[in-house]
């Protein structure tokens, strides 16, 4: 399946790219793709992830076309 | 409800004033009108703040301050709500945040702002990177509990 992977602020910098497009076969859960995406890289303890916008737990499935987005705790207002 | 993402500087004022003559179907009805405005200082953590970039999740954003809004109008009676939010690169002084919200009466009106805001501070996707007057940036690691 073919999964689009995002990341923001502090993680976007640390990783070094904004995107990505992952095509993998096989059932995956959110911590999947980032292992898939990052194998060289643990996801920091403070990672929050959202699948196609809303807020998900590393344990949820993904879906062939769906967004995932990595990014730190967020700090607006 | 509206929602509004400013890459520019806004006048909050300008705002709620030109919502409120726009929503024409609360007019008579509302009682209350809560404001909150955030406002970029010029210090943080014992340092000088230059500036600031806020970065968000374009999308993302906007489909969880109207969810925010949605569950603020279940839990009380809100006639209308307003929210813009500034992105992109902040002077000091220049406001970051507007909440308004219209109800019958203070109670809700209060209640319900207080609530919008607190959970737009803890799930609304956008991060604050500070360039210091030193000129080192960091980014906030993350935001204050506003009931402590």
């Amino acid at each position: 399946m073919s999964i689009k992977v995002r990341y923001f602020a502090s993680l976007k910098e640390s990783v070094g790219r904004s995107e990505q497009r992952l095509e993998i076969t096989g059932l995956l859960t959110v911590a999947d793709v980032w292992r898939a995406a990052n194998p060289d890289k643990a996801m920091p303890d403070n990672t929050l992830a959202a699948v196609n916008m809303d807020y998900v737990a590393l344990t949820d499935a993904v879906e062939d076309g769906d967004e995932v987005a990595f990014f730190p705790p967020v700090t607006g207002g | 409800m509206r929602i509004k993402i400013c890459a520019e500087p806004f006048e909050p004022w300008h705002e709620v004033q030109a919502y409120q003559q726009s929503a024409t179907g609360m007019a008579g009805k509302f009682g209350a009108t809560s404001l909150f405005i955030g406002t970029m200082r010029d210090f943080n953590d014992g340092d000088d703040i230059q500036g600031m970039t806020l970065e968000h999740y374009p999308g993302m954003t906007e489909k969880q301050l109207e969810k925010i809004v949605a569950e603020a109008m279940q839990q009380w009676p809100v006639l209308d709500a307003l929210i813009v939010h500034r992105v992109g690169d902040i002077l000091p002084n220049e406001p970051i945040v507007l909440v308004a919200v219209w109800t019958s009466h203070r109670g809700d009106a209060f209640d319900a702002s207080r609530y919008i805001m607190e959970a737009l501070k803890s799930r609304a996707p956008f991060w604050k990177k500070e360039l210091l007057a030193s000129q080192t940036e960091r980014w906030l690691l993350k935001n204050t509990d506003g009931y402590l």
